[in-house]
C-alpha cells in the first residue's frame, strides 16, 4: 500500500460511509439555512464550520475505540454525571431562572448534557450485565437508574432535557424487552398522573402548554413564537420562497431564527417539497442507526445503538413539532441543523458510538 | 436447577429484539407521516391564508400600550402624568428614499433640523421595522395637512401616543426622575428579566429617580389587538382587542410646596436638602440643586441640551442629596456627645478648660480650635451650643476608634439607608478594618481624633445626615427613609400603603438625649452658633450647624474666606429637627462653599420648617444672609 492509501484506510477504517454521507448532507442543509437565518453573517456560518469540524473530530475519536471500552466507561460516566446533577442542585449557578449550569473553576459545565448519554449507556450496560436472567425486578432498577437523573434536571428546571432523557432511557426499556402490558399499564397511570404532574410544573412551563392549545391566548409572549412560525410555514407553500426570500425570516418576525425555530426558515424558504426531502433524509440517517442496531452483537450494543437512534428521531420529532404547532416550545434543537456547537458534539458524540459498534468486529458473546 | 430454568433462549430473545426494532420503526414512520400531515395542512390547505398574513402583514397582532402610572405628591398634586398627541411616524423599512421622504414631509408639516438630527440619531439605535417619530406634537391643522397628502406617503403615518410630562420642571427633577426611549442596553436588561413581552410596543422606560426605581409599578401591562391592515401597512379596522391594564399611580411622602420653598431658599445656590418625619421616615422634601428639566429627555435629547447639562461644571445632573460626598463636620458632634454620655465616658457636669488646642499625650502636635485662644470652661452643653473643637478631640481620643463606629454607625452614617431610588452611595464612617483594608495601614490615633469633630475619613451624604437626625429626633426610632408613600392599583383600585413600621429602635437613656436636645435647642438661641436664623421662632428648633474643609490648611495657617477662591470655600451644613420635644420634621442642609453653616444653611431650615409647622410662606425667594459676625462662627 502506498502512504496515502495507508492513511486513507486509517481514517475511514471505523467510519460508517454510508451514515457520514448522510450527516454530511443535513450539515450542509444546515449551513444554508444558517446563512439564510442570519440575514448572510458570515461570523456565525464560520462560527458553526467550526463547531461541525471539532464534532466530526470527536465523531472520528469515538468511532475508533472499541465498544468494549466505551462499555467500561458507562458506570464512571454515569456516577459523575449523577454528582455533578446533585453539585448542580446545591451549588449551580441560576441564569434566566433556572438552575443548570456549574462552575467548576475554570469553565462552566451543563451536566445535564452528559446525561443524555450517560443515562441509555448506564441502562444498557445494567442490562448487558444481567442478560442472562432477565427479570421484572431487573426493569425496575433499570427504571430507577433513569429516574433518579431525571428528578434532578426537572428541578432545575429544563423540560426539554427531561423530554429527552426519558425518552432516551425509555428506548433502552422498550428495546430491553419492557413486557407489552407493563408499557399500556405505564401509559395508563402516566396519563392518570398528569393532573399531579400539572401542578409540580413551573408557572411559564404551564403556559407553554397552555397557549400550544391556544397560541393567540398569549399573542406576545409565549405564543408569539408559535403564531409567527406557522405563519412562516403556512406561507411557504409547496415550494417554498427560494433561498433567503422568506418575509417572515428577514423582515425579523421570526424569534430564535438560528437556534430552536431554524426549521420555520428552512419551510418558509423551501416550502412542502423542501420539508419531505429534509423528512427523507433524516429518514435515511434513523434507518441507517436501526440497520445498525439490528446488526449489533451483544445486549450492551444493541440497546445503546437503539437508544442513540430513537433519541435523534426524537429531537427531530420535538423540535419540528413546535415549530408547526403541535407540539409546546421546549428547549429542543434541531439536529445538526441549528446553530450551537453542545448539541452538535453531543449527537455527532452519538454517532461516532454507532460508527463503534458498526465497523469494530463483531464479539459474539459465548 | 432453578438458575437453568430462567435462562433464556437466545435465539427467541433475538427474534424478540427484532420485533421490537420493527415497531420502533413503525413507531418513526407514523409520527413523521404525522409531521408531513401538519406540513400539508399549513403549506397546501392554509396557505392561501398564512400567505395573506405573512405577505402584507394582513393582520398583524400589534400591542396597545398602557398608560403610565401618574405620580402626586403627599397632598395630590400632580408631579408626573402623560397627554396624548399626534406623531408624525416613518417605518424605514417601508421606505424607499428616506432623505427624500423628508424632504417632501417638510413640505407638508414643519420638520426642524432638530428633529431631523433627532430621527438620524433613533435611526441608528433601532431597527428596521420600528415606527420612529420624525415628529412630535402636531398640532390639529398640520394632522389635517398631513391626512389631506397621505396618499403620497408610504410607510408614514399619524399616530397618537401618550407623552410624559412633569409640570414642576425643574422642581422635584432628582426625585421624580424621567422616562426616555428604550435602549439597546434598556433591551438586554429587559430580555434577561423576562419582562421583553410586556415591552412590546413600549417605547419608553423609566431611567432616574422614582420613575425608573418603580418602573414596575409605573409601566403597567400590555394589551393587545389585532389589527387588519392595508397593502402600505395601514390600519384598516380593529378585528379584536385585549385591553391594557395602566401602570399604577403612586403618591410621595414628598411635599411639594415644601419642596418649593425649599428649592427656592437655596437660589443660585448649589447644595441639597432632605426633610424627613422622624415618625414615619416620610421623605418630605428631598432637594438637590442645581436641578434639570426632565422634559428635555423624555423625546431624547439634543446633543446641544446634553452638552449643555453634562459639562457644565455646576454638575446639575448630580444627585447631591443622593450621592454628594461630604464630611459632615461638626454636624457630627450631636452624636459623639451621645456616644460619650451612653458610653459613660462624659458627664453633663464634665468640663474642660479649653485652651484652643489639643495635643495627644507625649506628642507635640496640636489639634486647633476653630476659636483662637479657646472658650475657657466648656462642658457638654456648651460644646454643642458653641461648637468647640478641642471638647471633641479628647472625647474622641477617649472613647477611640471602634466605640465611635460602633456606635456612631448605629444612626446609619457609613451605611446605605434604603432609600427607594437608585443610586444611593454608602459614604463612610471609617474604623480600623476599613482603614487597613482600604489602605494597608493601621490606624494611628491621630485619625481618632479628626473623626470626632467630623471630619478626617467621614464623608456621609445629606440623605444619611437627615436619616441620623431623624433618629436623634425620635428618640432613636430609624425609620428607613422612603419618597413613595402610597401605590394605588389602577386595575382594583386598591391603596397599598407603604410600611412604616420602624427599621430598629436604639434604646438610649432618655436623660441623655434629652441633653442633646436640650443643648440643640440653645444652638438657635442668643449665644449659640446659629441664633441669628434662630431668632424669634415660635417653637423649640433644635439645630447643629457644621462647615466641611473643601481644602486641607497646613498647620499653623489660617482660612480667611476672602481670600479662598468661590469653589475652595467651605461647605456650609446644618441638621435641625422641631419641635424638639416631639418633632415632626428633622433634615439636614447642605449648602456647597456656602462657607458657615450658621449663617448660610441655617436660614434655609428655618424657611422649610417655618412653612411645614406654621404653614408660614417665606416673603421674597431666597434669603441671602451675610456673614454673622463675631461670637457666632462655627
Amino acid at each position: 500500500m502506498t502512504s496515502s492509501a495507508r492513511l486513507w484506510y486509517y481514517l475511514t477504517r471505523y467510519v460508517d460511509n454510508f451514515l457520514l454521507v448522510g450527516l454530511l448532507l443535513l450539515m450542509l442543509v444546515g449551513l444554508l439555512v444558517l446563512y439564510s437565518a442570519t440575514d448572510a453573517n458570515l461570523s456565525r456560518v464560520s462560527n458553526q464550520l467550526i463547531n461541525m469540524l471539532v464534532a466530526l473530530a470527536i465523531m472520528w475519536l469515538v468511532a475508533n475505540i472499541p465498544l468494549q471500552h466505551i462499555m467500561r466507561l458507562a458506570v464512571p460516566l454515569y456516577m459523575i454525571g449523577l454528582m455533578l446533577l446533585i453539585g448542580v442542585a446545591l451549588f449551580g449557578e441560576i441564569q434566566n431562572g433556572a438552575r443548570r449550569w456549574l462552575n467548576i473553576g475554570v469553565t462552566r459545565i451543563q451536566p445535564s448534557e452528559l446525561m443524555k448519554l450517560a443515562v441509555p449507556l448506564m441502562m444498557a450496560w445494567y442490562f448487558d450485565k444481567h442478560e442472562v436472567t432477565l427479570r421484572l425486578r431487573d426493569y425496575a432498577v433499570a427504571t430507577l437508574l433513569l429516574i433518579l437523573p431525571l428528578l434532578l434536571i426537572l428541578r432545575q428546571p429544563d423540560l426539554g432535557t427531561t423530554l429527552l432523557i426519558a425518552s432516551s432511557g425509555f428506548y433502552v426499556l422498550f428495546l430491553a424487552g419492557l413486557s407489552w402490558r407493563i408499557i399500556v399499564g405505564l401509559l395508563i397511570v402516566s396519563l392518570g398522573s398528569l393532573p399531579v404532574l400539572w401542578m409540580m410544573l413551573h408557572d411559564y412551563q404551564r403556559r407553554r402548554i397552555m397557549t400550544l392549545f391556544d397560541p393567540t391566548q398569549d399573542p406576545l409572549g409565549a405564543g408569539y413564537h408559535t403564531i409567527q412560525s406557522t405563519i412562516a410555514i403556512g406561507s411557504g407553500g409547496l415550494i417554498g420562497k427560494g433561498w433567503q426570500q422568506g418575509t417572515q425570516t428577514h423582515l425579523d418576525f421570526l424569534p430564535e431564527k438560528s437556534t430552536d425555530f431554524i426549521f420555520a426558515v428552512f419551510s418558509e424558504e423551501f416550502g412542502l417539497m423542501g420539508n419531505t426531502a429534509l423528512l427523507i433524509l433524516y429518514l435515511v440517517v434513523i434507518g441507517r442507526g436501526m440497520m445498525i442496531t439490528a446488526n449489533a452483537s451483544t445486549q450492551f450494543t444493541r440497546l445503546v445503538a437503539g437508544s442513540i437512534t430513537l433519541t435523534f428521531f426524537t429531537y427531530i420529532f420535538v423540535n419540528i413539532g413546535m415549530v408547526v404547532g403541535i407540539l409546546p416550545v421546549v428547549g429542543v434543537p434541531l439536529p445538526l441543523i441549528s446553530y450551537g456547537g453542545t448539541s452538535m458534539v453531543t449527537m455527532l458524540l452519538g454517532f461516532g458510538i454507532l460508527m463503534s459498534i458498526e465497523t469494530h468486529p463483531k464479539l459474539v458473546k459465548t | 436447577m432453578r438458575r437453568s430454568v430462567e435462562l433464556r433462549n437466545h435465539g427467541r430473545e433475538l427474534h424478540h429484539f427484532k420485533q421490537r426494532i420493527a415497531v420502533s420503526v413503525g413507531f418513526v414512520i407514523l409520527l413523521f407521516f404525522l409531521l408531513f400531515a401538519r406540513f400539508f395542512y399549513l403549506q397546501i390547505s392554509q396557505r392561501d391564508h398564512y400567505h395573506t398574513l405573512a405577505e402584507a402583514n394582513r393582520i398583524s397582532i400589534s400591542p396597545v400600550v398602557p398608560s403610565r402610572g401618574l405620580i402626586l405628591d403627599r397632598h395630590g398634586e400632580v408631579l408626573a402624568h402623560n397627554y396624548s398627541a399626534y406623531t408624525l411616524e416613518i417605518i424605514p423599512s417601508k421606505v424607499a428614499n428616506l432623505e427624500a421622504t423628508i424632504n417632501e414631509l417638510a413640505s407638508v408639516v414643519e420638520v426642524s433640523g432638530r428633529d431631523r438630527k433627532r430621527f438620524k440619531k433613533l435611526l441608528g439605535e433601532s431597527r428596521q421595522f420600528e415606527s420612529l417619530p420624525i415628529r412630535t406634537r402636531l398640532s390639529d391643522i398640520e394632522v389635517a395637512r398631513f391626512a389631506a397628502n397621505r396618499y403620497r406617503f408610504s410607510g408614514v403615518e399619524i399616530k397618537a401616543r401618550l407623552f410624559r410630562q412633569y409640570p414642576k420642571g425643574e422642581g422635584a427633577s432628582h426625585v421624580v426622575g424621567y422616562i426616555s426611549r428604550i435602549n439597546t442596553q434598556d433591551l438586554k436588561e429587559l430580555e434577561s428579566g423576562g419582562n421583553f413581552a410586556n415591552y412590546r410596543g413600549s417605547d419608553y422606560i423609566g431611567k432616574i429617580g422614582i420613575e425608573q426605581s418603580y418602573e414596575k409599578e409605573l409601566h403597567g401591562i400590555t394589551g393587545s389587538e389585532e389589527v387588519e391592515t392595508d397593502a402600505a401597512g395601514r390600519a384598516v379596522r380593529v378585528m379584536s382587542r385585549n385591553p391594557p391594564i395602566s401602570g399604577n399611580n403612586l403618591k410621595l411622602s414628598l411635599d411639594a410646596r415644601l419642596q418649593e420653598i425649599a428649592e427656592q431658599a437655596f437660589g443660585e445656590r448649589r447644595g441639597a436638602l432632605v426633610a424627613i418625619d422622624p415618625t414615619s421616615g416620610d421623605v418630605l422634601a428631598f432637594v438637590s440643586k442645581p436641578g434639570f428639566d426632565p422634559n428635555l429627555f423624555v423625546d431624547g435629547i439634543d446633543s446641544e441640551s446634553w452638552d449643555l447639562l453634562n459639562n457644565s461644571i455646576d454638575k446639575p445632573l448630580n444627585n447631591r442629596a443622593l450621592r454628594g460626598l461630604y464630611p459632615p463636620g461638626s454636624t457630627f458632634k450631636p452624636f459623639m456627645a451621645l456616644a460619650g454620655l451612653e458610653l459613660k465616658r462624659r458627664t453633663p457636669q464634665y468640663a474642660i478648660s479649653d485652651a484652643g488646642f489639643f495635643s495627644l499625650p507625649g506628642s507635640g502636635h496640636r489639634y486647633r480650635d476653630w476659636k483662637e485662644g479657646g472658650h475657657g470652661r466648656v462642658d457638654l452643653h456648651k460644646s454643642l451650643v458653641i461648637s468647640c473643637d478641642t471638647y471633641y478631640y479628647g472625647l474622641a481620643n477617649d472613647l477611640g476608634i471602634d466605640k465611635i463606629f460602633s456606635f456612631i454607625s448605629q444612626f446609619g452614617l457609613g451605611k446605605l439607608t434604603g432609600i427607594d431610588i437608585d443610586g444611593e452611595v454608602s459614604g463612610l464612617l471609617p474604623s480600623q478594618e476599613w482603614k487597613s483594608k482600604r489602605h494597608k495601614q493601621k490606624w494611628y490615633a491621630g485619625d481618632t481624633i479628626s473623626v470626632g469633630i467630623g471630619q478626617g475619613y467621614n464623608l456621609t451624604t445629606p440623605l444619611q445626615l437627615a436619616f441620623a437626625t431623624a433618629i436623634l429626633a425620635s428618640n432613636g426610632a430609624a425609620f428607613r427613609p422612603h419618597l413613595v408613600k402610597q401605590v394605588t392599583s389602577s386595575k382594583t383600585g386598591e391603596v397599598r400603603d407603604i410600611v412604616t413600621e420602624p427599621l430598629y429602635t436604639l434604646s438610649l437613656n432618655p436623660d441623655n438625649v434629652a441633653h442633646v436636645h436640650k443643648a440643640l435647642v440653645d444652638v438657635t438661641r442668643p449665644g449659640g452658633t446659629a441664633a441669628r436664623a434662630g431668632a424669634g421662632a415660635p417653637y423649640s428648633f433644635a439645630g447643629k450647624t457644621g462647615t466641611s474643609q473643601v481644602i486641607g490648611m497646613k498647620q499653623g495657617e489660617k482660612y480667611v474666606e476672602s481670600k479662598v477662591n468661590e469653589r475652595h470655600r467651605d461647605h456650609a451644613l446644618f441638621i435641625a429637627y422641631a419641635p424638639a420635644e416631639k418633632a415632626r420634621i428633622a433634615l439636614a442642609v447642605l449648602v456647597e462653599n456656602g462657607g458657615h453653616g450658621g449663617s448660610s444653611a441655617a436660614p434655609i431650615a428655618r424657611l422649610v420648617i417655618d412653612y411645614f409647622l406654621l404653614g408660614k410662606s417665606p416673603a421674597g425667594a431666597a434669603r441671602e444672609t451675610g456673614d454673622d459676625g463675631e461670637g457666632v462662627h462655627d
